[in-house]
């Protein structure tokens, strides 16, 4: 329909006011907005137990800890450790009320009891830490509400069994932290498969549970040695999953923190295994859709890299512009913002390796349309550094940066990047007049040469077409050879 | 004949590899897009000692380029020569079956498995199958991933000691460290088993299978559920039990709901695979404990099966089956806390009428229908209402008529849009079911309502449906009920509800014919030229065009042709568009 202009805005207004009368249209029209959505959903809590026992649940209640005498405690520790192996159904509010209050006060009391005291860590007690603490929290996670999870417009379904789950994961995290907890006798409990469980927990959709796992992980990598390359390798997986395979993990910001102290750690000269982490995972990790949700944390581990091993630099941003986005101006944005990171810790050996590529991208992004994307990168020579480095290859980057400028200051539809483009303009000007006259001078000659290469180059393309034509003719046998 | 040799001074290799190295992504993309042009341009001599050797060494681009690469050099045999030299396309294939991006790799890897067919037997061993080696210990995850995807294909064409290599090559992927080749191996198990001696099936693949089916990943067991079928397929019966059914036993009941859904997604065809006696001895338990998961998607996914899989059932004891273990698992999910499930059940319920027979729907499935016409989410009662007819055709709609009212108009009234369109285009077959008596009655009033609803889409559908209607019931019908109360809009104070009468009559007057159009509705469109809102006048235009060849020629001479003309110089410039494009249309002059 052709879009009208006075005549039916009035007329509109007489619709509207048409409408509240007539029956059929009086109601609400429910676009299925997602804040709708939201607000019809009943469950914002999900937990996932299958085949939970029918039957309800009795606990013989234990005396407390302090009520024994101390020889008796280390006993009765493990008896409690036993009993809090037992897992309720909280998506069943009614269902075992006495029981669950029961195991709460019970882990409550084993928290504070690994707290505060001395010698109850008995050899036995280790395998009974870790078989309650497993049977707690390694579960098949739930399947999201909503299929199309957007963790940045839905809230997150929140673990049903916390008020048990917190008490666990505290209570693991006391046991960790413990002075009298031995990683040598531990090793033989928390091992390779209890890792791979851990880690698989981070896509929990709860953010609580998703802190706790932080902490534990990043206490069994300090602990645990022998453990940390696995740890690192099945880090990769996961990411590496999440990259080509589903686009979809939760914990992906909480794992990038951890990498990034452990990144911070590495020895040097870096192993062959770290550089390819961050060239074959790290870098790939940018084209993910969900990129903002943990940009800040992927851009702060590049930079341990590049801080650690300069000569990285080069891979890394080759890596960033093979990638550049080219529909989401959001994320063009992000990359800008960590470039501009890369640069402010660039040595100038490195920033002379990579200019040209990178500037040719620079310059796509000032005469971006979009006028976040053009004020980001422009940006750039507010920083004095970067403003450094340019200047001392002014010679090399004025050149690639000239033609876009130069149209950008006749015909951006946005008034503040024409104003920030002059300040440019003007600043390579001082910088190197000669060269800048010349660019200037030749500006449209330029253009004229190239618009002569775009027509060379239709010209050879069709003359090939005609060429395929002629062959398909041929060989149909139309013109004889 | 494509194999001549190209024009070397016209085409000077460096001037196409320069275009395939342009600056610019968009025209590097061109140029490979373009590949066989140039390949045909430089000869199929050339192609392969110059071009495809250059293709090789520049493999890095970005992604889209590459992936443009791999499909093309699928399609290259005949540009290098034909089958002779096919082997020349395998080292850039084979780089590219090496990237990390998975499109690309597929892609590449899809191209393989294409020319692989146009390899002769030696060419196969000496080439081809020296790559799959090569993938399949490769350093990187990525080149092992795309190994699994070629055994299949080289595998049957092979002598017997490269097939035994091929079949250990297999083994080590299946039990390979990093789980995303793993999942690649379990995803072409089954079809790499299907061109396997039966054998070998017995003793590598069930092996292989059950492994895949316990791994520590559910992202790997799943996959296994899918092998199942193919691997049942190809076992004699009497091996089943042994064979597969531990594992298949064992899927049902995993502790991952993602494995659990896999196999009631499957349900149908696992329950083809494995026969009439394992499925009433395994299946049908199994299934029920589906029907009853505690995940709602589980449940979801087998509700949706509730009709095929009962369908398949064996038909000695079918309906005993259906009524004693099925139906009751079914009648608690009507009432279900989880809206999916229950709209899964609703889009399959109805279909369990013809198997059942008249007697039992009335009496057991009835109920539940009704039960369904009344529940709380739209989406339910959409789905009973869109299959209504397979009751139709057992018991007759009339048993439901009483119920389906209410349903249908509550429907007809939905806050949501997108429900009110959804009944909407269930209307002209409703009617068709129920009988005009009862249209009139009780439908006709909700279909004159669409015609005013505030949303475009509605009142538009509103309109097609008018048509439908008109299409069943005749001229006749359409010159008592509707026509009156569509022409009566036209005096409307609300110009939308004034173009809707265009809108209708856009629609009706083929359906109506000559003589209701010319006698009815020209006039309330003549006279509505002299609207005062410029969008009605020009659908004005547009409606004299559209109901012209109704018209018979005195018609169009005496009456339209004025009007028209006078719109042609209406002040409105769209008024007038649309004025001349009629006149330039209609055979006027």
């Amino acid at each position: 329909m052709v879009v009208r202009g006075d005549s039916s805005a009035s007329a509109h207004r007489a619709m509207s006011s048409a409408a509240t009368t007539s029956p059929s249209v009086d109601k609400v029209d429910g676009f299925s907005r997602k804040s709708v959505r939201k607000a019809k959903q009943k469950r914002s809590q999900s937990s996932s137990q299958f085949r939970s026992q029918d039957k309800p649940i009795e606990l013989t209640p234990l005396p407390l800890l302090k009520d024994v005498p101390a020889q008796e405690q280390p006993e009765l520790f493990l008896k409690k450790l036993q009993q809090c192996c037992t897992v309720f159904d909280f998506m069943d509010t009614l269902s075992d009320l006495k029981m669950k209050e029961y195991k709460r006060s019970t882990l409550n009391e084993l928290v504070d009891y690994v707290t505060v005291s001395r010698g109850y860590l008995t050899e036995q007690a280790y395998p009974e830490v870790v078989k309650m603490v497993s049977h707690n929290i390694f579960r098949t996670l739930p399947p999201s509400d909503s299929n199309e999870f957007d963790p940045e417009e839905d809230e997150p379904t929140l673990e049903a069994s916390w008020p048990h789950l917190q008490l666990v994961y505290e209570f693991f995290i006391r046991f960790l932290e413990s002075q009298e907890f031995q990683p040598s006798i531990a090793k033989k409990y928390i091992d390779q498969k209890f890792v791979l469980q851990l880690l698989e927990l981070f896509d929990s959709e709860d953010p609580r549970e998703r802190d706790y796992l932080k902490t534990v992980l990043h206490r069994i990598y300090g602990k645990f040695l022998g453990l940390r390359a696995f740890i690192r390798k099945q880090i990769n997986n996961i990411f590496l999953r999440f990259v080509y395979e589903t686009e979809h993990f939760n914990g992906v910001a909480e794992l990038l923190e951890i990498l990034g102290s452990i990144i911070n750690g590495f020895a040097l000269p870096l192993k062959a295994e770290h550089k390819q982490f961050l060239v074959k995972v790290l870098i790939p990790l940018h084209t993910v859709r969900s990129l903002s949700l943990f940009h800040a944390q992927l851009a702060y581990c590049i930079v341990q890299f590049l801080e650690k091993d300069p000569t990285l630099t080069e891979p890394v941003i080759r890596g960033l512009l093979k990638f550049w986005p080219k529909t989401c101006s959001q994320k063009e944005v992000m990359y800008l913002g960590e470039l501009e990171e890369i640069l402010d810790v660039i040595e100038p050996t490195q920033f002379v390796k990579i200019q040209e590529p990178l500037f040719k991208q620079i310059s796509r992004c000032v005469s971006s349309p979009h006028f976040q994307v053009a004020e980001r990168a422009l940006y750039y020579w507010n920083n004095e550094y970067i403003m450094s480095l340019i200047e001392e290859n002014s010679s090399v980057i004025l050149p690639i940066m000239f033609s876009s400028l130069y149209r950008i200051s006749k015909e951006h539809w946005n008034p503040a990047i024409v104003a920030l483009v002059y300040n440019v303009l003007k600043a390579f000007m001082e910088m190197n007049s000669t060269l800048f006259d010349e660019l200037t001078a030749s500006y449209k000659s330029d253009r004229q040469r190239e618009k002569k290469k775009e027509k060379e180059r239709e010209e050879l393309w069709k003359k090939l077409e005609d060429l395929e034509l002629k062959r398909g003719l041929r060989s149909d046998g139309i013109i004889p050879t | 004949m494509a194999g001549a040799d190209g024009d070397d001074s016209l085409y000077p290799i460096a001037v196409l590899i320069d275009e395939l190295r342009n600056e610019d992504v968009q025209l590097r993309l061109n140029s490979i897009k373009k590949l066989s042009t140039i390949a045909l341009a430089l000869g199929v001599e050339r192609t392969r000692t110059e071009l495809l050797p250059f293709l090789t060494d520049t493999i890095y681009d970005e992604d889209e380029v590459l992936l443009a690469l791999a499909e093309q050099l699928g399609n290259f045999t005949m540009l290098v020569g034909g089958p002779e030299y096919v082997h020349c396309l395998l080292p850039p294939l084979e780089s590219l079956a090496t990237v990390e991006e998975t499109v690309v790799r597929d892609k590449a890897v899809e191209s393989l498995r294409k020319i692989s067919q146009e390899h002769s037997p030696v060419d196969l061993e000496v080439h081809f199958e020296p790559l799959v080696k090569r993938l399949a210990s490769g350093d990187w995850f990525t080149s092992r991933t795309s190994a699994c995807g070629l055994f299949s294909v080289c595998y049957p064409r092979v002598s017997s000691t490269v097939k035994a290599e091929i079949r250990q090559h297999f083994r080590t992927l299946c039990s390979d460290d990093t789980p995303m080749v793993r999942r690649a191996a379990a995803s072409k198990l089954g079809e790499f088993a299907k061109v396997l001696e039966l054998d070998y099936v017995k003793s590598d693949i069930i092996s292989l299978f059950t492994a895949l089916a316990s791994d520590e990943q559910d992202s790997v067991r799943l996959l296994a559920v899918e092998a199942c079928v193919s691997i049942a397929t190809l076992l004699p019966q009497e091996d089943l039990e042994t064979l597969v059914m531990p594992t298949l036993r064992q899927a049902a009941e995993d502790k991952s709901w993602r494995v659990r859904y896999m196999v009631a997604d499957k349900f149908s065809e696992l329950q083809k695979a494995v026969g009439p006696e394992i499925t009433k001895n395994d299946l049908v338990p199994a299934f029920q404990n589906l029907l009853k998961d505690c995940e709602a998607e589980v449940r979801a996914a087998a509700a949706n099966k509730v009709k095929e899989f009962c369908e398949n059932l064996p038909e000695d004891n079918r309906e005993q089956i259906i009524m004693t273990h099925i139906l009751p698992c079914v009648k608690e999910l009507v009432s279900d806390t989880n809206q999916h499930v229950k709209s899964a059940l609703a889009s399959v319920i109805m279909g369990l009428s013809t198997i059942l027979g008249k007697d039992n729907t009335i009496e057991h499935l009835l109920p539940l229908f009704l039960a369904q016409l009344k529940d709380e989410c739209p989406e339910v009662r959409l789905n009973i209402i869109s299959n209504l007819d397979c009751v139709n055709e057992v018991i007759g709609i009339r048993q439901l008529s009483q119920s389906l009212l209410p349903a249908i108009v509550e429907l007809a009234e939905d806050a949501k849009w997108r429900v009110r369109l959804a009944i909407i285009e269930y209307m002209p077959l409703l009617a068709g079911q129920l009988g005009v008596e009862f249209f009139d009655e009780k439908l006709n009033t909700l279909c004159m309502a669409w015609l005013i609803d505030h949303v475009y889409a509605i009142r538009e559908a509103a309109t097609c449906n008018l048509m439908k209607l008109v299409e069943k019931f005749g001229a006749e019908w359409a010159q008592n009920t509707i026509v009156p109360k569509v022409l009566g809009m036209a005096n409307d104070p609300n110009y939308l509800h004034r173009m809707t009468t265009l809108f209708c009559i856009n629609a009706l007057s083929e359906a109506c014919g000559q003589e209701i159009t010319t006698k009815q509705m020209l006039p309330v469109v003549l006279k509505m030229s002299n609207d005062q809102v410029a969008n009605v006048r020009f659908n004005v235009a547009k409606s004299l065009q559209k109901i012209g060849p109704v018209l018979d020629n005195n018609a169009l001479q005496t009456e339209v042709k004025p009007v028209l003309e006078k719109l042609a110089s209406d002040q409105d410039m769209d008024v007038k568009y649309f004025a001349q494009e009629a006149i330039s249309v209609l055979p006027l002059a």
